[in-house]
């Protein structure tokens, strides 16, 4: 249900922004500490270390967040309906998962407006997985009367490390969840604050500009020269940091983020290249491996961390 | 609109409770695993293993039953066994110990094994041979089938095999905690008979312990279901929107589907993939229909079907007056909407809009591009698409299919240019938009494609067919372009990872080449092709070709034997010719002078291992005529010698039945030859001589087929 006491602006079926609040109402009301985005290009919400990092080791942990994603390679000149090489996913991370995670879910879909007794809301099996984290986990797409709208997902394991214990993950797809709760076909016209008339602004406003010049960007004018070079600094700085962080005798580490964080860009400048095609089939491999190494890295120095479980000697 | 239907448990491989004696029915259990949701693929076979383990695990003790039935749905795993007895049968076991006074050693070691505390519980009995000896008499009480199921299930549930299975939770800290395909919420285990009120067999697994309640539908029904046993089960699940039995579940969506359509006019595409996957995805299914824009049917039918398939698990409908797809299209929601479906089919529409809108822009654009860009251009992005590490490019691998195919051409019958032309054009879909989405398409778009660019329908028809056969039942080509590159196709891969040693081993076959070369040898066969294979394989990859041969002859039902037999001749690379002479033989050995030569040939054969490995010597050749006495070993003589150039003659042109023939005719001889000939006689000379005789009729039916590995 969504709450009677907002304004026609303020609901999460007559704008974008509207959509997000209420899930942060939402899930700040479940306990979760809502964070904002984290302040790096990554490819998916998983990588924000308040997934990855904190779905390692025997603390508990809930958070919710809004991540803005980047997955170069869809970018399509602001011509397609639905696709976008920048997009917002909201995240949810729970540890370890609740026993009752999936009414949790479904009540969150309730808030934002959709009647389940009225859509068909279903939980279709997809394994995740991400090669690049060393990370995969059981679950489902759920889909919305035939419509993907969340992924979600018990993690096994992440960073290389078996997960102990088990954080429930979920994603949602906020274009395509707002497109369907407010009807509307092509995500550039999407009310963004739901205002109407000279008031209202669109998702088009704000975003079209930027996927065109993005997608110009990624696919030809990207310089992968420079980007060839930051991926060598990202990977060597990270195992700087990895190295300085050990304390004497490897006990703690004291520099886990800024590693992980090195990682991150890492990634991102390798789906740069990617992009570009300038990456054969067989050169892709091996640099989602020597990503998912520096995860793996990254994932040991953070269970040696407080936060990951280790306390001060 | 769904009544409870009672679903009768089928009398199972198990034999009835022989044990029981009382006329009180015997008690039924009921197992109930719920869980969130269980992959649809997964569940049929789930269903089967939860049915084998229990009841294999209840029979191993003793526990006999009358039928036993599983059920699955996307939330639960069940399973009812039908007529089991209230308790194990009690054992009585006698067990021989050591005479009495034996040392110390043996009888601790009886009391242990026996599970006796001291000797007083053994008696004594005497033997007239043995003397005094200790006897056990060890009676065990049979445990109350509760009992048992209440040790087995746990265990059952905790190596259920599961092709993937996980941990959730706070448990999930202790790496032995459970694991299941996801989480497991309740489980629900009954037993006792239909008269009585059933007792819950209790048991915990990780903490989550047994009881005798259930969950209906996840939105149709709310709280907790207090169950019996299995027809209450049922019933109470069935009024909770649950249809607990996958077939009948699948039966609604098929027979509401085909209503549906009928309604319409239309005709329903069926699909017994998606129906089994559907069957999977819903407890309570509905079946509504939706419909789509009718510009959308400028699309091929086959994209349509596959983009509403794969994306969304709908069916397609047919117009059976013009044999094309119709606008509308089948889902089956999992909910009773309290609007009658408006909305769920709306959103699916939106959906399906959506795919097929990318669908035809995809189509679209295949066409400016194949309009606008050469074929020669556009076969040059291959060049960055690795094949295989080793392999090369696509771009490479077309152009040595181009090339093969044009030297096969004429073996084919077909045009060589064009045949040329086909090759080439033969991959170039699979840069295709519509292809990278849906590669199932591949080389049926293709065709779609060489049609609309006006290019001649031998190049259509073999874009499309030059990927089949598929297997042993697939299609096999006949247009003789489509056949020339189908056989350049699979002998470029084949004789490619020969090259690169990625032959098949075991039950490893990643890319596929058995099947490969089983396409060869069927295309080469039902298009009745002379094609000498050894002037484009190297020998090893030809003994390939032989196996699947020999596998593909077998399975047709011809005999292994005659196979092999013929194969054993040198330079059988002409499979065609294989296959004649098979076949020749084969009719050949069915007739009385068939078996009779068969078994003095054999005769003869059988002499020569035993005396030329005892002579260490060989008798190929040379048989002196002149110390051919006796009528039988002469006439056998001059039968061979006249029979050499006519068999060969009749062999060079092909024609086996009149070798057969031929061969057929030294059989009078041959039995009268042994009839009246000793062949290890005292003179050296003469031995020697009739020994080479024997070899001659090695050597002479030899032409036809090594008689030696004929059986019989």
């Amino acid at each position: 249900m969504i709450d009677p006491a907002l304004p026609p602006h303020m609901r999460p079926d007559k704008s974008f922004q509207g959509l997000i609040l209420a899930l942060h109402a939402f899930w700040a009301d479940k306990g979760c500490v809502v964070l904002q985005p984290y302040d790096m290009e990554v490819g998916a919400g998983t990588f924000h270390p308040a997934t990855t990092l904190r779905a390692l080791g025997p603390l508990p942990w809930k958070a919710a967040y809004v991540q803005p994603s980047r997955r170069p390679k869809d970018g399509r000149y602001g011509k397609n309906p639905n696709r976008l090489q920048h997009y917002y996913q909201y995240q949810v991370i729970l540890k370890p998962s609740p026993a009752n995670l999936q009414e949790l879910y479904l009540g969150s879909l309730a808030a934002i407006g959709i009647d389940l007794n009225l859509h068909d809301v279903r939980f279709v099996e997809d394994d995740w997985e991400s090669p690049t984290l060393g990370a995969w986990g059981l679950g489902w797409e759920c889909w919305c009367d035939g419509m993907e709208v969340s992924q979600f997902t018990y993690f096994q394991q992440v960073a290389g490390v078996e997960c102990s214990p088990v954080a429930g993950e979920l994603t949602y797809g906020l274009e395509r969840l707002a497109m369907y709760v407010q009807g509307v076909e092509n995500v550039y016209d999407l009310n963004f604050n739901g205002r109407e008339g000279d008031e209202k602004v669109t998702y088009g406003d704000v975003f079209l500009q930027a996927e065109e010049e993005y997608s110009r960007h990624n696919f030809e004018y990207a310089d992968t020269d420079m980007l060839f070079e930051q991926f060598r600094m990202a990977e060597s700085a990270a195992s700087k940091y990895l190295e300085a962080g050990w304390n004497e005798d490897r006990s703690r580490h004291l520099m886990a983020q800024p590693a992980y964080d090195q990682c991150i860009k890492a990634s991102h400048v390798f789906n740069l290249l990617d992009a570009r095609g300038v990456i054969s089939v067989t050169e892709r491999q091996s640099y989602i491996l020597r990503v998912r190494e520096l995860a793996k890295a990254c994932g040991a120095a953070w269970l040696k961390t407080a936060a990951g479980g280790t306390s001060a000697a | 609109m769904l009544g409870p239907q009672a679903t009768s448990i089928p009398a199972g491989n198990a034999r009835a409770g022989a044990d029981s004696v009382s006329n009180r029915p015997m008690p039924d259990l009921l197992l109930e695993l719920f869980s969130e949701e269980i992959p649809a693929r997964m569940q049929a076979a789930a269903a089967d293993a939860l049915k084998k383990l229990v009841t294999d695990a209840l029979v191993e003790r003793g526990l006999v039953y009358e039928g036993a039935k599983a059920f699955v749905t996307p939330r639960r795993l069940a399973l009812a066994v039908h007529g089991l007895p209230a308790q194990q049968p009690d054992v009585h076991e006698e067990r021989k110990g050591p005479r009495v006074g034996a040392p110390d050693a043996a009888i601790q070691g009886f009391l242990k094994a026996a599970g006796l505390a001291s000797l007083d519980q053994a008696t004594i009995e005497t033997d007239p041979k043995k003397g005094s000896f200790y006897v056990a008499r060890i009676h065990k009480h049979g445990r109350t089938t509760p009992e048992v199921i209440a040790e087995i299930v746990p265990q059952i549930v905790r190596a259920f095999p599961w092709p993937k299975s996980m941990r959730w939770g706070k448990a999930s800290v202790h790496p032995a905690a459970l694991r299941w395909v996801r989480p497991l919420q309740s489980i629900l285990c009954t037993f006792g008979p239909e008269t009585e009120e059933p007792e819950v067999v209790r048991f915990a697994i990780d903490g989550l312990e047994s009881g005798d309640t259930t969950r209906g539908h996840r939105f149709l029904s709310s709280g907790t279901i207090r169950v019996r046993r299995l027809e209450d089960w049922m019933a109470k699940l069935e009024a909770a929107f649950v249809v607990v039995d996958r077939e009948r579940r699948k039966d609604i969506i098929l027979n509401d589907a085909k209503d549906l359509a009928l309604a319409q006019g239309l005709e329903l595409v069926e699909d017994a993939g998606l129906l089994d996957e559907i069957a999977g995805l819903v407890e309570w299914p509905v079946v509504l229909m939706g419909s789509f824009e009718e510009d959308f049917l400028d699309v091929p039918d086959e994209v349509i079907r596959a983009t509403i398939r794969a994306n969304q698990k709908c069916f397609v409908l047919k117009n059976p007056a013009t044999g094309r797809l119709a606008n509308k299209f089948v889902l089956v929601s999992n909910l009773a909407a309290s609007d009658g479906g408006k909305a769920i089919i709306a959103g699916n529409e939106r959906v399906i809009r959506a795919r097929l809108s990318d669908a035809k822009f995809f189509w679209e654009t295949d066409q400016k591009t194949n309009a606008t860009v050469p074929l020669a251009e556009r076969l040059e992005r291959f060049s960055n698409v690795t094949f295989h590490e080793k392999l090369g490019s696509q771009y490479e691998r077309i152009q040595r299919i181009a090339a093969l195919a044009e030297t096969l051409a004429p073996l084919v019958g077909a045009d060589p240019a064009l045949t040329r032309q086909a090759a080439l054009y033969a991959k170039s879909d699979l840069r295709t938009e519509v292809v990278g989405e849906f590669p199932e398409v591949q080389g049926l778009m293709g065709r779609y494609y060489a049609r609309l660019e006006g290019l001649p329908e031998e190049i259509a028809a073999a874009a499309e067919e030059h990927y089949k056969p598929q297997g042993p039942t697939d299609y096999v080509p006949t247009a003789p372009v489509s056949v020339a590159v189908a056989l350049a196709d699979k002998i470029d891969t084949l004789t490619g990872f020969w090259a690169i040693d990625e032959k098949p081993t075991g039950s490893k076959d990643p890319y596929a080449l058995r099947r490969a070369a089983l396409g060869v040898v069927r295309l080469v066969l039902e298009n009745g092709l002379v094609v000498k294979l050894a002037e484009f394989v190297e020998p090893d990859l030809l003994a390939f070709f032989a196996d699947r041969l020999k596998v593909h002859l077998r399975e047709q039902g011809a005999r292994h034997d005659l196979v092999d037999a013929v194969f054993a001749l040198l330079g059988q690379d002409d499979l065609l010719l294989v296959v004649k002479r098979v076949e020749a033989l084969g009719r050949f050995l069915s007739s009385e002078d068939g078996r009779t030569l068969l078994a003095g040939t054999k005769r003869a054969a059988n002499i020569l291992r035993i005396e030329e490995k005892k002579d260490g010597v060989s008798y190929e050749g040379g048989v002196d005529l002149v110390l051919l006495h006796e009528p039988e070993e002469r006439a056998l003589g001059e039968a061979i010698a006249h029979l050499g150039e006519p068999i060969e003659a009749a062999l060079s042109s092909e024609d086996f039945e009149a070798a057969m023939a031929l061969i057929a005719s030294l059989r009078g001889p041959v039995d009268a030859f042994f009839d009246k000939v000793t062949v290890n006689v005292e003179d050296p000379a003469l031995r020697t001589n009739r020994l080479r005789l024997l070899a001659d009729i090695r050597t002479i039916t030899r032409a036809i087929a090594d008689f030696d590995r004929i059986e019989g």
